[in-house]
């Protein structure tokens, strides 16, 4: 490694005395006004603004979600109409998803991170960069704009031909997220180009980050699977606002291929979610283990596998669709090559953490519950693959547990893991490790305590969306209602915690957390062209770390 | 081909693009910028592609129907904008020659081609609509054209319009980005040093003639 990269200019050192041309403030006080943060090309500021919003993406999200939570606590009606209810679900699904679980991790940590991590000074396209944020909030205030004036009532999967006939406004919230859509192709072009153009010397593709390669695969899919959701939102608004008919049975269209164009794009897109949160975790785990990465070629192929069969399971939606035997069989095989690949990267992180001398702060609290998120959801994934065990469970709580446990549970972590990791580098500051555990702890049993009894329901037979249910199913709604609160508190937490060390934090040091990532080999917080003086030499691989026992002695350096 | 001294066509010193400062030289950036293109062609292939797998299943669907409204359609007009556009793509390509020998007056000439025949295509695609309208063979429930009622000739317009307004946008927006190009071939910029705007230009273009090349038979002709 090279010596001579991070030199932290302490707030006591002596200062040079040509210090405005030594001196290099880091990209957060580099142009304070608000049009330097507004109109930069900087990728870092980028991303910072990147978290802002999805932030309070997954805030509003999270509110829509309590309502339902709240309104499911007696079997008949409690704080809502049924209309509002089917609006507020609809909602917190859209809002999750298309605003914070697509660009969560990819806008926020892949556009500070990825150029780091590769040396370079920025990502390959800046405009782009910055345009696809702006249209990401174009994207939003249209969809919000919806919300506000009617909402929808169709779930956020807009089925037709019932999205087609409802009253409510689809038209602009499905606009919004046809331009978020654009936002995403253009972060995947961005990365991809970055990844084949920007590495710096020294930096094959087989001494990449884990993160960069998952990132690349994400870019894959959101570049190929997204033109297609594209043209089938705008087939869907069409079809409301001028009834084509092209998926209205009434008029001779087709439903069930609205479902195919759906689901092309939107299995895939549980990948564009899943994998960065993959990426994160094969950073966080080989950080904390203080051990090389077991696997590291098997972890970054399966995440091109995982993109790669991501884009032949879609049928597993349809089993119940009038799909042949047939296809239904081939779709189930494909979908649980899935399972193979996301093993590959389990093994490998297990086999990463063993016999390594675990350092248990906040991002390693993540970590296990990501992995049990992964195995739990991943496993009920494989039992979803089977088409005999789908039929019963479809539409059923049972789904709605799945997929919030690998989806959301294992993108929740890795987001909350990415932030409390990255943090001394995004930021320069240190946050209170207590109140971290505490709020993992919170979190992961706030998740729990919401999904399983969800399991529960599901397989008792409870469908999903419904406004109200029989009274048997009340004491499980109660404690996933409970869990529901109690992963609220979590959250309220770690939000109080963190803005306190973004002002009062201890300033952290250049690699508090002593890691062999790329990204620490330059300042923390790092400066406006992410390296001063020559750019570092890459002489070893990424994550590459000594024996245990060796790595008790302090750094040559 | 010389490397400083300037061809005949062009005012003076070949023009040097700077190279952004993140950026390690041109060539990385020229490469950047052509896989960046390539990339997002790739997503719009997908985006037809998408309308292509609707055709299919239609088709699969009311065979009949769609092989008697596709009668319906002016293959002559048809015809006739298809070897526009490929004309139109062979200029295109012609101006990336020109602009690779820095003759910076003939890529005006070649773009300024280009784009009239895709202004051509666009007047004979009026007349064609026009008459769609008159004949009221339009998408969905504004279908009723009485020579044709089968069921799923309707779905056939619907596609019809869809397929051919979304490339009709698409040649609009390849004319807006080939009129930009000619702005700066005008001011001299290309040269074998810089000629990137002119080549993705050019294979924007292509992509409109290529989306065509596939819509012309599976509109008109079968």
């Amino acid at each position: 490694m090279s010596p001579s990269s991070s030199i932290a200019a302490e707030p006591g050192a002596v200062p040079a005395p040509d210090e405005h041309h030594e001196h290099h403030p880091s990209y957060l006080v580099d142009g304070t006004t608000v049009k330097s943060w507004l109109l930069t090309l900087d990728h870092k500021r980028i991303g910072v603004m990147y978290l802002i919003w999805v932030l309070l993406f997954f805030l509003i999200g999270g509110i829509y979600a309590l309502v339902v939570r709240l309104e499911l606590l007696t079997p008949g009606p409690t704080i809502i109409d049924a209309m509002t209810y089917n609006r507020a679900f609809t909602m917190h699904g859209v809002v999750m998803i298309f605003l914070f679980m697509i660009p969560a991790i990819p806008g926020a940590f892949g556009n500070f991170m990825l150029p780091l991590m590769l040396g370079a000074k920025d990502v390959a396209f800046p405009r782009l960069n910055l345009l696809s944020l702006y249209l990401l909030l174009t994207g939003a205030v249209i969809a919000i704009w919806g919300m506000i004036n009617g909402g929808m009532d169709t779930g956020w999967t807009f089925y037709t031909p019932y999205s087609t006939h409802t009253t409510t406004t689809v038209a602009p919230i499905l606009f919004g997220a046809f331009i978020i859509g654009f936002s995403s192709i253009a972060t995947g072009l961005n990365f991809i180009v970055t990844t084949h153009t920007m590495r710096a010397p020294g930096i094959t593709w087989f001494k990449m980050p884990l993160f960069v390669w998952a990132m690349y695969a994400t870019a894959c899919i959101q570049v190929l699977a997204t033109p297609v959701l594209g043209l089938v939102l705008l087939l869907v608004v069409g079809e409301h606002l001028f009834h084509f008919g092209i998926f209205d049975p009434a008029m001779g269209g087709d439903p069930v291929l609205f479902q195919h164009l759906f689901w092309f794009y939107s299995h895939p897109a549980v990948y564009i979610m899943v994998l960065p949160a993959f990426g994160v975790m094969s950073e966080v785990v080989a950080a904390f283990s203080r051990k090389n990465i077991f696997g590291y070629r098997a972890v970054a192929f399966s995440s091109l596998g995982i993109a790669f069969v991501g884009f032949f399971a879609w049928g597993h939606h349809m089993f119940v669709s009038g799909q042949s035997t047939f296809n239904a069989g081939v779709f189930a095989v494909l979908t649980m090559l899935v399972g193979v690949f996301t093993a590959i990267k389990v093994f490998n992180w297990v086999g990463t953490v063993y016999k390594g001398a675990v350092d248990f702060k906040t991002p390693f609290a993540y970590f296990c519950g990501f992995l049990y998120f992964t195995v739990f959801g991943g496993m009920t994934g494989v039992a979803f693959a089977t088409a005999s065990l789908d039929v019963p469970w479809h539409d059923t709580y049972f789904v709605v547990a799945h997929f919030h446990f690998i989806m959301v549970g294992a993108t929740i972590m890795a987001f909350m893991a990415a932030i409390h990791y990255w943090f001394p580098k995004m930021f320069g500051k240190m946050y209170h490790e207590g109140w971290g555990l505490v709020s993992a702890a919170l979190i992961i049993l706030g998740f729990n305590a919401t999904f399983i009894p969800q399991f529960l329901l599901g397989n008792a037979g409870m469908p999903r969306r419904y406004y109200e249910y029989p009274e048997r199913f009340q004491t499980l709604n109660v404690a996933s209602t409970a869990g529901a609160s109690l992963l609220a508190f979590g959250f309220l937490i770690s939000a109080i915690y963190l803005t306190y060390a973004l002002v009062y934090g201890r300033r952290a040091a250049s690699n508090p957390w002593r890691s062999k990532g790329y990204e620490w080999m330059t300042e923390s917080p790092p400066p406006t062209h992410n390296f001063v003086g020559p750019q570092p030499t890459y002489p070893e691989e990424p994550h590459f770390y000594v024996e245990p026992k060796k790595a008790e002695v302090p750094d040559a350096v | 081909m010389q490397s400083s001294t300037a061809t005949a066509g062009t005012a003076g010193v070949p023009y040097r693009p700077q190279v952004a400062a993140h950026f390690a030289s041109l060539e990385v950036q020229n490469h950047a910028a052509r896989l960046g293109m390539w990339l997002f062609l790739a997503t719009e292939i997908l985006l037809f592609a998408g309308l292509f797998v609707i055709y299919a299943n239609y088709r699969f669907l009311f065979p009949e129907a769609f092989a008697l409204a596709s009668r319906e359609l002016n293959l002559n007009m048809g015809t006739f904008n298809t070897l526009l556009l490929i004309t139109s793509s062979f200029t295109a390509a012609m101006a990336v020659h020109y602009a690779k020998e820095a003759k910076n007056k003939q890529v005006v000439l070649m773009f300024v081609l280009t784009i009239l025949m895709a202004l051509g295509f666009l007047v004979v695609k009026y007349f064609e609509y026009s008459h769609k309208f008159h004949e009221h063979q339009l998408p969905g429930p504004y279908y009723a054209f009485p020579g044709l009622t089968l069921p799923g000739a309707s779905a056939y317009f619907t596609i019809y319009f869809l397929s051919t307004g979304l490339h009709a946008f698409h040649v609009i927006i390849g004319m807006i980005v080939l009129g930009w190009v000619t702005l700066k071939a005008m001011r001299n910029e290309f040269s074998h040093y810089n000629y990137t705007a002119v080549e993705l230009g050019s294979m924007y273009w292509h992509l409109v003639d290529l989306v065509w090349i596939f819509l012309f038979p599976m509109l008109y002709l079968i």
